[in-house]
């Protein structure tokens, strides 16, 4: 620590185009320490679990569900979630229903749009394997688009059955720690059985840019 | 359900100017006229100046047996009221391996995106379209044109893999 | 719009050049509040939309070949998926269709539960509509009020059918079950409670001064280019076409209850939004009319003779009262439905749902599958109006004039 702090009394401290903040490596190193340790996981796991915010994205005929999970019935603003327009503020998706071949598309480039630690619920039987539209040829499986953490059977689930699944999501954040590590440890495992994104996507054409930023 | 059933084929056969054998046959519900391709666009012509000023719907059944796809455009009145109980089938058959049907769109504005979808579903090619291209499909899967009688549902557990290695050896997605 | 050079003079030391185009095109896309589940390729030269093109097909999900390989009766749920929220609308006209080729006539009751659902269904659609239209606009109140009351209806078709949105309720022949003995007062009391509230959506919403300046004048279609662009449903009867499916080709008990059909002449997204308040309090009426008749008669014959008398006596003896409903007898679907051959024919059926008019053209050749089944629904028929009416608005009216048509996306895509 202190061999930077002399070699930076060459060099003044505001010249145009410098400025030295700290060790960013060192910085970052420290942090995943304390992040790790005493209160702090399970703070950040509380947080998260209270402010999913989904994405508004209806994909199918279950978004009358969703509409009536968030109206004023069976409110489920009151676990802390609140559908957002915008996906790089939010944290949730939930794939409502069948995605079609054109969805899967917008699907996966919305859900590149949110930043980690990120989390998805399918919901219905169409998200399952089909539902009641398999054999059919333009329906994906949402699996095969972006690794999902909770299934809820129903066509459609009732409302209660949605606020349900946020609140087993809830518990799976908390119990097994996953928005702490990944900010300890800053890596996601289930990639592996999703299709890339050139193939889904292929559709599209040659002059259309779907790079997100994050990937 | 309609009334003067014979009423209405009557007038019908007064309005296209159709001799007394030409096929104009009373179905549940509808009113089917058959005509051949080349006076499709008169037959329209005349049944819009006549009062039916709207398409309901454009369908295209195939028939792999005997060769032939069949377009039916129901067409209906919305201002008259004496027709408006009435739905008139206009049916015109074509060869299934080159189908060719004059578009219909420049006298019924309705049939537009109607037009669009048979055409990618079937490929059924309607001339003088302004905007032909697909619609509900991807590119790649209205080649295969879907709604064909030998375009068979493949039951699913076939080809459809649960990880991604067992995925990239069928790539179904070509 | 684009001034060319030539009507400007050139005067000495002054050069004028023509403006070329600059047309941007802007993808609004399926993760959007303001979009549905549809893309919309926006061409706009300032702010002024220029082209615009609706890019559908998000939830295709192949209904009209599906239905080619399952039975006739199991085309029903399969058809409600379609428009989830008035169910008894749309699977109504496949079902007449094939009683049509099967020559079944319903008999009286089961025509009257059909209407009392068609309007239930109808009323829960338009409350959506709104909910939806208060999201595009940014009037959360609304959408809150609306999925609220909403919630109101479909608790009544709960009570009736024994789900919220996924009906299945008319069978061929007549419905699935009767009516519980409550349900009266409960109709009446939820059109008492819809008729109050009503007033209060007018305050918030058609009456309040930013939202009829954001209305008032878009979006205009008039009379003769609503009847060209073949348009459907309370759009059309807002530009001042008398035209409704219920009293063109009366079907159900439609003719034998009274009401009326309004009627507007301004044609825009204003006169369309007042076209849905005054049908829900038509819709009210029928309601409580049908439900009036269903009462005073007896409760018999819900189900045509043909298939009622195949049923086992077990069925009988459960829906005549006489065996407590206690989950011990396993009540299930009248067995002559499972394996149902319908008679070689072609038919075709209409009714009016709450997005538009829904017509099934089905073909059958004999066989336990169907041939053909072409669907068109209201929302299909409606598309047209964004490549026709939108251009020449600025685009902050897009919503306004989506949310004015009900444009549901699911509906078109089948």
């Amino acid at each position: 620590m202190t061999e930077p702090m002399q070699e930076n009394k060459k060099r003044p401290m505001f010249s145009k185009g410098n400025m030295f903040l700290a060790d960013m490596d060192e910085m970052v190193k420290r942090a995943r320490e304390i992040l790790k340790k005493g209160p702090l996981p399970s703070m950040v796991d509380w947080a998260t679990a209270f402010s999913l915010w989904p994405v508004h994205l209806m994909t199918s005929c279950c978004g009358c569900e969703i509409g009536a999970a968030w109206g004023p019935r069976f409110d489920n603003e009151r676990y802390g979630s609140l559908p957002w327009v915008s996906p790089r503020q939010t944290n949730l998706i939930i794939v409502e229903g069948t995605v079609t071949r054109k969805m899967g598309c917008s699907v996966r480039i919305t859900w590149e749009q949110m930043p980690y630690p990120k989390f998805a619920i399918a919901m219905g039987v169409c998200a399952l394997d089909g539902g009641l539209f398999y054999n059919s040829y333009n329906i994906i499986r949402p699996w095969q688009v972006i690794p999902i953490d909770i299934y809820i059977p129903g066509c459609p689930p009732r409302p209660e059955a949605v606020a349900r699944s946020i609140v087993e999501l809830q518990r799976k954040i908390r119990e097994e720690g996953v928005a702490s590590g990944w900010l300890a440890d800053g890596e996601r495992q289930d990639l592996k059985n999703i299709i890339p994104k050139e193939d889904l996507c292929s559709w599209r054409g040659e002059d259309v840019d779907l790079s997100t930023r994050y990937s | 359900m309609s009334t003067s059933a014979q009423g209405i084929v009557e007038r019908l056969r007064s309005i296209l100017g159709l001799a007394p054998e030409a096929p104009v046959e009373q179905l549940k519900g509808y009113v089917e006229v058959s005509v051949d391709p080349a006076s499709l666009r008169d037959a329209a012509a005349k049944l819009k100046a006549a009062g039916f000023d709207h398409v309901k719907s454009v369908t295209a059944v195939d028939y792999p047996d005997k060769k032939q796809i069949k377009v039916i455009y129901h067409a209906s009145s919305m201002l008259d009221e004496s027709l408006s109980g009435y739905v008139v089938g206009l049916a015109t058959s074509v060869d299934r391996d080159n189908p060719t049907v004059p578009s219909l769109s420049s006298i019924w504005v309705s049939a537009e995106f109607q037009e669009r979808e048979m055409y990618e579903f079937f490929g059924v090619n309607f001339e003088g379209h302004p905007d032909l291209r697909p619609l509900l499909l991807t590119p790649d899967v209205a080649a295969q044109r879907p709604l064909r009688k030998d375009f068979k549902v493949v039951e699913e557990d076939d080809y459809l893999k649960s990880t991604y290695d067992e995925y990239t050896s069928t790539k179904r997605w070509v | 719009m684009g001034t060319e050079g030539s009507q400007v003079q050139s005067l000495p030391g002054m050069q004028v050049h023509p403006l070329k185009k600059n047309l941007y095109e802007v993808a609004i896309g399926p993760a959007h509040p303001g979009s549905g589940h549809m893309r919309i390729l926006v061409r706009v030269e300032g702010d002024v939309m220029v082209e615009v093109d609706p890019d559908i097909g998000f939830v295709h999900r192949t209904m009209e070949k599906l239905s080619e390989g399952r039975d006739w009766m199991k085309n029903i749920p399969l058809f409600e998926r379609m428009a989830i929220l008035d169910a008894c609308n749309v699977t109504l006209p496949y079902v007449e269709a094939v009683e049509k080729l099967l020559d079944v006539d319903p008999p009286e009751r089961a025509k009257y539960l059909r209407t009392l659902l068609c309007e239930i269904n109808r009323v829960a659609s338009h409350l959506y509509g709104f909910g939806i239209f208060g999201v595009f606009l940014g009037h959360s109140t609304l959408y809150m009020w609306a999925f609220g009351d909403r919630e109101v209806f479909v608790e009544l078709a709960e009570r009736l059918t024994g789900a919220r949105l996924t009906h299945t309720y008319p069978m061929f022949g007549g419905v699935r079950r009767d009516m519980p003995d409550d349900f009266g007062q409960h109709v009446r009391k939820a059109a008492a409670y819809m008729r109050r509230r009503l007033d209060e959506y007018a305050k918030i919403f058609l009456l309040n001064p930013n939202i009829r300046s954001r209305l008032e004048g878009v979006g205009v279609v008039s009379k003769s280019r609503a009847v060209e662009l073949g348009l459907a449903g309370p759009n059309v009867r807002a530009s001042g076409v008398r035209y409704d499916v219920r009293l063109a080709e009366p079907y159900e008990a439609y003719d034998r209850v009274d009401f009326e059909i309004p009627i507007y002449e301004e044609g825009d997204s204003l006169a369309r939004a007042w076209q849905r308040v005054e049908e829900i309090k038509q819709s009210l009426s029928i309601m409580e009319q049908a439900v009036d008749w269903l009462e005073k008669h007896p409760r018999e014959g819900f189900v045509h003779e043909k298939f009622w008398k195949t049923a086992p006596p077990i069925y009988k003896k459960v829906y005549a009262g006489e065996v407590p409903y206690a989950g011990k007898y396993r009540v299930k679907m009248i067995p002559l439905y499972a394996s149902l051959k319908v008679p070689a024919g072609r038919s075709f059926a209409r009714t009016e749902s709450a997005h538009g008019e829904i017509t099934y053209y089905v073909e059958s050749d004999g066989k336990d599958v169907p041939y053909r089944v072409r669907l068109v629904s209201g929302s299909y028929r409606n598309v047209i109006a964004f490549k026709y009416v939108m251009p020449g608005h600025r685009l902050a009216d897009l919503p306004a004039i989506y949310g004015s048509f009900d444009y549901f996306p699911p509906e078109w895509d089948r």
